[in-house]
């Protein structure tokens, strides 16, 4: 096997090793019972005007936590879907109680906008850098064969031979 | 002085008036070459003079108002409404800034500051600086108008003058609140002066980047500035809402960050104007959007059109903000297009893998995520437009779509810097990328061991997710910059004989800029590590009596008793715990409760308790009584991390420092060199040095 090959085969291996490594490291362990309460916590806002998340709203006295609370809670308790569980909230308090915009309807653009803007953006950089790239090198090309026509074999082994040597990256 | 401060605002006004309508016929004289009675170059002069004129008068209007709080001159309405008697002195100082008036008198006076200091340094290049004086005598104006007309700091009370004032809203009466504005303003009105190098510059057709040298160090101080205002703000939101966060995405945390994220791409991809000729229009208009941003951060917050924490400071001047707005882009829209030729680039893009690539997927990831951030911010009314009904666009929202934007941008952190000028080659990525890829397999590896896993009993968690990237990618990205710094000074090293550290040393004072930008960038690291921690935070509440006990982490907090104290600004009450782990005190905390004699009323605030460690912090909070029982209430948090995020922000401090500061000559680095070890007539004959 040439050492080109092998060093390809080292570095499959390696990948190979990473991702078994990292695949049995996710299946291990255990989590908080009572994350459920706390993540549903975290996408409704309290109503008493402090605009908190509910889980967050930390004044004492708060008219609105503690009524909210129960609520979830029982909502965890009779075995709701989260799903079932933020509608009864938002049709009680009206839409403003979500944290965040919901997946459907209108607010479903909300989510999709920021996506489509970055991957429209990252596309449209793509292509660009790609047109002016081929648009550079053409006008490298060009001016390099100008130049390479008007030197001798010599100069030219000398040129080539500087940009070998120099031929280090990095560097502002 | 009430009177003093009034005349003083409206001699600002008018000096700005005349700086920018003689220093705009001034230059029109000389850029048409026209014949008029007075030299232009005489007029233009006039102009700088009356700006630097304006500068005292806006000085002396702001220690007039400054003045008038410590005198307790309750005959003007705004001192009435934001200070009182019993007012600490710093925090009567930060009354100044503490309500709409008087915060737009400190934009006047910043403004009016940054317009002096370039003023007199105008022989740098008196014709751009000339045209960049105008233009911020034009920001003046605008704001001096608010001032004297629709905000006015000095209105006098109606009736008669009441005996004591409102005082400060507690919230502010915390030392934070000292420097936090002052250094958000000076972020905010400082891109008002890379904004004017640039219209202006675009203006008169400026030959070369020469424009952008000189403009490098104000933008730098200014994103400085904004950098460590919006930090003091987190720290301030930590410290004292008592929430146990300290970024809520509330619309006014946005505002200050959207600017940030805008002039953070302006200050990478100015670089590329600089070497290569490359992306002038994109500068000028990232420079301008930035400019703006401030304004819609300043309109968003006095407006109201949005629901915020920062209600305080809600008015009706939101109209005129957006109006100035619309002038400021149709001037600029306008000379772009009138001059948009001055623009075109030098030089292409050569290859999709290379610096600038890189640069240009930053300034796209940095200016996606300012628009997620402004559609965010702005989507509650869009939907109440389209549907009639308001909606909620808060943490989840964000959480969710910026933050994998943020982990890309880390990513492009680390890249950037490995990738050569023009082009690169599969030989050179597999050279330098090699070792920081190990770098993140091997932490994604150690943070599943150690229990960060995004699956736990078959459920995701995307705070975990997320965290588990952002360590494995920061730990990339800080090898790919130590082995940057490690690969030159190793050259240093071997051709001046020092020691690595010292070569080090060398390196980074020989390219300043560079190597500040990497000392910033690792900063950036350890902030968001610092970040990453919050997927973690833990809190446990309850009811505390004496002798009570609660358990985090690995602390138990005994509840040892309650104590009260008063003064003429407020009473407050502490629960008095003491802070055990396995089984020994270590130390005692003492979380507050105070009510502030304000208006007539008490009015309440938490004072957290903090212990922090470089592993996590203990933050406590007294939340009072609860009104059924009768009993206190004690919440504690251990949130891992978060001194890392204030040990970044100073690492990146540090590193703005090293880019600000100019390089040393390599010949001159050669001079202080230490001098080669003498070579002896043994070692020349052997065809060495000893």
């Amino acid at each position: 096997m040439s050492g080109s090959g092998s060093r390809l085969s080292f570095w499959i291996r390696t990948a190979q090793a990473l991702l078994l490594a990292v695949a049995v490291c996710f299946s291990l362990g255990a989590a908080d019972a009572s994350a459920r309460m706390d993540n549903l916590g975290h996408r409704l806002m309290c109503t008493c005007g402090c605009v908190q998340l509910l889980g967050e709203c930390d004044h004492a006295g708060c008219p609105s936590r503690g009524e909210e609370m129960a609520e979830l809670a029982t909502g965890i308790q009779t075995g709701e879907a989260d799903k079932d569980i933020l509608n009864a909230f938002a049709a009680k308090y009206g839409a403003t109680v979500l944290a965040a915009p919901r997946t459907e309807g209108f607010d479903l653009v909300a989510w999709i906008a920021p996506f489509a803007v970055f991957a429209a953006a990252l596309l449209g950089t793509i292509l660009l850098v790609r047109r002016w790239s081929g648009v550079a090198g053409m006008e490298s090309r060009a001016v390099v064969r100008t130049q390479a026509s008007q030197l001798n074999p010599e100069e030219q082994e000398r040129r080539a031979r500087i940009r070998r040597d120099t031929d280090t990256d990095g560097g502002l | 002085m009430a009177t003093f401060g009034s005349f003083a605002l409206l001699i600002a006004l008018a000096l700005a008036a005349y700086n920018l309508l003689a220093g705009a016929v001034a230059l029109r004289l000389i850029a048409t070459g026209q014949p008029a009675r007075i030299s232009p170059e005489r007029l233009a002069d006039t102009a700088r003079r009356a700006g630097i004129a304006g500068f005292y008068a806006v000085t002396a209007a702001a220690f007039a108002l400054v003045w008038s709080v410590f005198a307790n001159d309750f005959s003007i309405t705004y001192i009435v409404e934001h200070s009182n008697r019993a007012l600490p002195g710093p925090y009567k100082f930060a009354a100044l800034w503490s309500g709409q008036e008087g915060s737009l008198l400190l934009w006047a006076w910043l403004l009016g500051t940054y317009g002096f200091v370039l003023r007199l340094r105008h022989k740098t290049d008196v014709k751009l600086y000339a045209y960049a004086g105008a233009i911020l005598a034009g920001v003046q104006v605008f704001f001096l108008l608010i001032l004297n007309f629709a905000a006015p700091p000095f209105s006098i009370v109606k009736g008669g003058i009441p005996a004591d004032g409102n005082g400060l809203n507690p919230l502010l009466q915390y030392p934070e609140m000292v420097i936090h504005p002052p250094m958000l303003y000076l972020g905010y009105v400082g891109f008002t002066v890379p904004f004017a190098f640039a219209l202006g510059a675009l203006m008169m057709r400026y030959p070369g980047e020469k424009w952008i040298h000189i403009t490098r160090t104000w933008t730098m101080v200014t994103w400085l500035f904004l950098t460590c205002g919006i930090f003091l703000g987190m720290h301030w939101a930590y410290a004292v809402l008592g929430w146990g966060g300290y970024w809520g995405w509330d619309p006014v945390e946005n505002a200050s960050f959207m600017p940030w994220l805008t002039g953070t791409a302006f200050l990478h991809s100015v670089m590329m104007q600089e070497r290569r000729g490359m992306m002038k229009s994109w500068n000028v208009w990232l420079i301008f959007s930035t400019f703006l941003l401030t304004l819609l951060g300043t309109l968003l917050t006095r407006a109201g059109l949005v629901s915020s924490v920062h209600a305080f400071a809600q008015s009706s001047i939101g109209t005129w903000f957006m109006v100035f707005m619309g002038i400021v882009l149709a001037v600029c829209i306008f000379t772009y297009i009138y001059q948009r030729g001055h623009l075109k680039t030098e030089h292409h893009f050569e290859s999709l893998v290379s610096r600038e690539s890189s640069f240009l997927f930053n300034n796209l990831v940095l200016l996606t995520a300012c628009f997620i951030i402004l559609w965010g911010t702005l989507f509650p009314i869009l939907s109440e437009y389209v549907e009639g009904t308001k909606v909620t666009v808060g943490a989840p929202f964000y959480n969710r779509v910026a933050i994998p934007i943020g982990l890309f941008l880390l990513f492009l952190t680390g890249v950037g810097p490995l990738l050569p000028w023009r082009a690169t080659s599969f030989k050179s990525v597999q050279r330098n990328f090699v070792i920081p890829v190990i770098a993140l397999w091997a932490t994604v590896i150690v943070c599943l061991v150690a229990g960060v896993k995004p699956w736990a009993n078959g459920e995701f968690s995307s705070g975990s997710f997320f965290s588990l990237v952002a360590f494995s990618v920061g730990a990339g990205v800080l090898t790919a910059i130590l082995s940057e710094f490690l690969r030159g000074a190793a050259v240093i090293s071997k051709q001046t004989g020092r020691n690595l550290a010292s070569a080090m040393v060398l390196l980074t004072r020989r390219n300043t800029r560079r190597y500040g930008g990497y000392i910033v960038h690792i900063g950036l690291v350890i902030v968001v590590a610092g970040l990453a921690g919050a997927a973690f935070n833990r809190n446990v509440e309850s009811e505390m009596g004496v002798h009570d006990q609660m358990h985090i982490g690995p602390y138990t907090l005994v509840c040892t008793g309650f104590t009260q104290d008063s003064n003429a600004n407020y009473d407050s009450e502490y629960a008095l715990l003491d802070v055990k782990r396995d089984g020994k005190t270590l130390f005692q905390m003492t979380p507050e409760k105070r009510a502030y004699h304000l208006g007539g009323g008490d009015q309440p605030q938490t004072m957290v308790a903090i212990h922090s460690v470089p592993g996590w912090d203990l933050y406590v909070v007294y939340e009072g009584t609860n009104p059924d029982t009768g009993q206190p209430i004690v919440k504690a948090f251990l949130n891992p991390l978060v001194s890392w995020i204030w040990a970044g922000v100073l690492v990146m401090v540090l590193g703005t420092f090293v880019a600000l500061a100019p390089s040393i000559n390599p010949a001159t680095a050669a001079l202080r060199a230490p001098a080669p070890r003498a070579v002896t007539t043994e070692a020349v004959l052997k065809g060495g040095h000893s």
